[in-house]
């Protein structure tokens, strides 16, 4: 039992999560869940998983949180500096790049999956994954983190190409659901950025507002009632 | 300020390449046997990657080190980046190089100026990097005789089409060259467009040939002109 309570206060924090990002016909959508545990205990429910590395670029964190942060942390700034020197946006392509050249190189300390998605002018919208030990793969849509696991097969049946952007954001918040479902470190809330041409958009999806599965039980309010 | 000596010139003499320099400290390079590469004034050319090209006028030996240091930094870029080096960006690297060998007492300027072509995504770009580090964006260029340059602006070069333009420079090259005081020549073209899906290559056998012709019409002229 002693170990127990060791455990909440001392363990390293780590984002269980499910991540995704899917690209669309104008732009990517990346969504994500919102539970950060240390150990068996939440210490963040309602996190934000989904972070911008440049105003066109944005990165989802998966595996350990202090890993993926200072990744990012990183990025962001080699992207700054960059954007400096170019004199315009960098490209997706070149976000995703820094970040992998900082995982790949980083490898043996590492502990982080992440996805790299965003909008430019050439390529339009663009997905990139980024898996522990730092490969970089171009793909239409990507997933990650302990609840991707449960998203490779029904992803494969419902991803279409073209979709519009509301059918592709209905897609990432039922896969984002469904996962939360089934896995254990995955939770909270649902959180969405939508990246296209004009900008960025962002959405929240609170725990009533998810669609129910298989022998999911409704929400029902618990304590608010003693409050009002 | 003469760059063999780094200091200001008593006797300045002008070279056919269009550099300056000091006439004691020029004929004493030619007294020690160095050359200046007689055919680099019309144009050297070294491809990079294959989407840019370089033309260098100068000491050819300063210009591959240009070349070299283009490479360098186009390949770093890739590396790095994953991507083509922009061409604005490949010519801002080269330049701070060439302008960082101005600074220090013990480091002699490039004695080549350098014409830097590339075809990205940002469409065609022509940029010019002068021997003291300054670089600008041009859409005509020409470095070597003077004149080549204000016959270069005459053109109406966004109304051109590629090939129009390929036998319009050679023309200018054949009018600037003086029969009388330059020594012989060998014209060499290339080019980067999308005929030549974007990559440097050398101008079509059969494009060079009508560039060519252009020198015949021009010695005709001035032979019955007298000149």
């Amino acid at each position: 039992m002693a170990e127990f309570g060791c455990e909440w206060n001392d363990a390293p924090h780590s984002m269980g999560t499910t991540i995704m990002a899917v690209q669309y016909d104008g732009g990517v959508i990346l969504g994500a869940d919102s539970r950060t545990t240390t150990g068996v205990y939440v210490a963040n429910r309602a996190s934000d998983k989904i972070t911008e590395l440049t105003e066109n670029v944005y990165i989802c964190r998966s595996g350990s949180a202090a890993d993926s942060q200072l990744v990012s942390d990183y990025a962001r700034y080699f992207l700054n500096q960059h954007t400096i020197q170019l004199g315009q946006n960098a490209t997706v392509k070149t976000a995703a790049n820094i970040v992998r050249q900082l995982s790949y190189g980083n490898k043996s300390f590492l502990e982080c999956g992440l996805i790299v998605a965003g909008w430019d002018k050439y390529e339009k919208g663009s997905v990139y994954g980024i898996p522990l030990g730092g490969t970089i793969l171009r793909l239409p849509f990507a997933t990650g983190g302990s609840g991707s696991s449960y998203l490779y097969g029904f992803l494969d049946q419902a991803w279409k190409e073209g979709m519009s952007k509301q059918e592709a954001e209905e897609l990432v918040v039922k896969a984002v659901s469904l996962a939360m479902a089934r896995d254990g470190s995955s939770g909270g809330v649902v959180r969405t950025v939508i990246i296209d041409s004009e900008g960025v958009t962002r959405h929240f999806y609170p725990g009533d507002k998810l669609p129910l599965y298989y022998e999911e039980i409704a929400y029902r309010p618990g304590l608010e009632p003693m409050t009002a | 300020m003469c760059p063999l000596t780094k200091e200001p010139m008593v006797d300045p003499v002008s070279l056919v390449t269009g550099s300056c320099f000091e006439r004691a400290s020029i004929t004493a390079w030619f007294a020690e046997g160095n050359t200046i590469d007689m055919r680099t004034k019309l144009i050297s050319k070294w491809g990079v990657e294959k989407g840019y090209f370089w033309a260098i006028a100068g000491l050819a030996a300063d210009g591959r080190q240009i070349v070299t240091c283009a490479r360098a930094e186009a390949g770093n870029y890739l590396g790095f980046y994953g991507e083509e080096i922009p061409t604005k960006e490949l010519c801002d690297r080269v330049a701070y190089y060439v302008h960082l060998c101005t600074l220090y007492w013990w480091l002699r300027p490039y004695g080549s100026a350098a014409i830097l072509g590339g075809y990205d995504r940002d469409g065609p770009q022509l940029y010019m990097i002068e021997t003291s580090g300054v670089a600008y964006r041009y859409f005509g260029a020409a470095v070597g005789k003077g004149s080549a340059k204000t016959e270069i602006e005459k053109l109406k070069l966004s109304q051109m089409t590629c090939r129009e333009g390929v036998i319009a420079v050679a023309k200018i090259i054949y009018n600037v060259h003086d029969e009388a005081k330059d020594k012989a020549f060998e014209l060499e073209m290339s080019w980067i467009c999308d005929e030549s899906k974007r990559e440097h290559q050398r101008v079509p056998a059969d494009l060079l040939a009508e560039a060519k012709w252009g020198m015949w019409v021009v010695l005709r002229r001035r032979i019955f002109r007298g000149s």
